[in-house]
């Protein structure tokens, strides 16, 4: 039954491209599915002639690595800003407002700022995925710290702790679950920025390749492309759950 | 010798009055009944004592120390929820009442964090949890849970233990075993106690004194002109209990 779904659509999709290319042969528009598995097979094994590299593979580890830098940066800025936010009224005071405002700002407005100040290069794509999650992080995980009842944080105190010691043995433990859903959640977002950012300017990753090949009509490439992200994203999204489940037993199950 | 002092507090939230003129002293190793209507400020009190709040005027001393600024070891405190940490197991919360206080990150190590379970453990023989140390609270019943919190608060080794309603939440046979095992538990520390409760006949059956808060005076035209205080100071320790709707009556000599 799960697998209903995906038969469905690869079902439509098939016949769709089966009528079109019955019509043309020389249709690019919905190659057909062994074409893409064709495509496929030659972009994950063979190099590429000029520099000797398999593209395909090159493309995903250097995004990868983008997407990983830019989002533990922002995992980390989530966490001790929303934890700081949370805890300590003053910080809050000062704060609160002011990231309201910012997580306000479409990020993508801010991907010339950054090519200007950054260059072109990682910075510049890393940076773009760290300020487009970060505000999201910073109020998700400030909100949940405002959520932890009184009570614990009254009774840590009872037991003889400092800020420290709340922050640490009583705050992170409670909040930690809720970042990595709140990470899980912002892997869409993210994704999104990587490859805006590989669009515009690059001369690898799996953004750039997608737009590349565009100019060629290449839908094999393309489709290849897409469904590898998907994977890639679910892959991610599923590790990151059972990370969660693993790691905070007592948090009960996440359902999705 | 008077070992909690209460002297001539008051405690109003933006300019109404909750509490007006409560003083009161409180024999080292008594058990203290607050009683009272929902609202009249019982549960205030109990976060005055607790240092939770501070009052407006008026201060609270425990054995001649000055006021304290905010809840700490000297006092102990079990709510009716979120009293212990879910993200510990049972084990974990008991050493958190040592180590909390007592180590720099809120966390034992080596030898001196086996020597700590191995008192939890001991701990959990007595009060029937041993076989539960490696689970986490939410796997607990509510009375369980509860005898953990107590447990908890007493590894601290505090001053005066408060407790906020601490059976309000369990079905009547559980809270008739709490209450033994409550009793239990005093007797073997001497521990001085103050317990917030709206259940009249737990109060008396527990307590050496019964304080009744209520309002003395009172203006139909404007209800929250006058804040509460204590109306009636009872001593429970006399056989006979009376029942709940004695403390209508004058103080004394309504019982022979």
């Amino acid at each position: 039954m799960l697998l209903l779904p995906f038969v469905a659509v690869l079902a439509i999709y098939a016949i769709a491209s089966d009528i079109r290319l019955s019509e043309n042969p020389r249709d690019k528009l919905l190659p057909a599915p062994t074409t893409i598995l064709e495509t496929a097979q030659r972009l994950v094994s063979e190099p590429d002639r000029r520099s000797g590299e398999i593209l395909f593979w090159k493309d995903t580890a250097i995004s990868l690595q983008r997407l990983a830098i830019g989002v533990g940066l922002a995992a980390a800025l989530g966490l001790s800003f929303g934890l700081a936010i949370g805890l300590f009224p003053h910080i809050r005071a000062t704060l609160a407002g002011f990231v309201a405002v910012l997580s306000m700002i479409p990020p993508l407005t801010l991907l010339p700022i950054l090519f200007i100040a950054f260059g072109l290069g990682e910075i510049s794509k890393i940076a773009l995925i760290a300020i487009g999650v970060t505000p999201f992080l910073i109020r998700d995980m400030s909100q949940r710290v405002l959520e932890i009842p009184a009570e614990q944080i009254v009774k840590a105190q009872t037991l003889g702790a400092s800020s420290l010691i709340i922050a640490i043995r009583v705050a992170i433990p409670q909040i930690l679950p809720r970042l990595i859903q709140a990470v899980r959640l912002s892997l869409g977002p993210a994704w999104l920025f990587l490859i805006a950012a590989e669009a515009i300017a690059s001369d690898a990753g799996v953004g750039y390749r997608i737009f590349l090949v565009r100019r060629f009509l290449a839908m094999d490439v393309i489709l290849t492309y897409v469904v590898w992200i998907t994977a890639l994203a679910f892959i991610m999204d599923y590790t990151l759950k059972r990370l969660s489940e693993g790691l905070f037993p007592w948090a009960g199950k996440d359902g999705l | 010798m008077s070992y909690v002092t209460v002297d001539d507090i008051h405690q109003s939230y933006d300019g109404r009055p909750i509490l007006e003129r409560v003083s009161l002293t409180v024999e080292k190793g008594a058990f203290v009944s607050i009683v009272g209507a929902s609202g009249c400020g019982k549960s205030t009190f109990l976060r005055l004592l607790l240092a939770q709040e501070r009052p407006t005027r008026g201060d609270i001393r425990i054995d001649g120390a000055p006021p304290a600024q905010e809840p700490g070891r000297e006092r102990g405190v079990v709510f009716q929820k979120y009293s212990v940490f879910l993200h510990m197991t049972v084990c974990e919360n008991l050493i958190a009442g040592e180590s909390f206080g007592e180590s720099r990150w809120g966390r034992f190590f080596g030898a001196k964090k086996r020597a700590a379970r191995e008192r939890a453990l001991q701990t959990l023989e007595r009060i029937g949890l041993a076989h539960m140390a490696d689970a986490y609270p939410a796997a607990l019943s509510g009375g369980m849970q509860q005898r953990l919190a107590i447990a908890q608060a007493l590894t601290a080794r505090p001053r005066v233990l408060l407790l906020d309603e601490p059976f309000g939440a369990l079905d009547p046979g559980t809270r008739i075993a709490m209450h033994d095992f409550l009793l239990e538990m005093r007797q073997e520390t001497g521990m001085t106690v103050f317990m917030v409760t709206h259940d009249l006949q737990e109060g008396f059956k527990l307590g050496d004194r019964v304080l009744v808060f209520d309002k003395p005076r009172w203006d139909p035209h404007e209800p929250e002109a006058y804040g509460a205080t204590i109306t009636y100071d009872l001593d429970a320790r006399r056989d006979n209990v009376p029942t709940p709707a004695a403390p209508d009556a004058s103080l004394e000599g309504t019982h022979p």
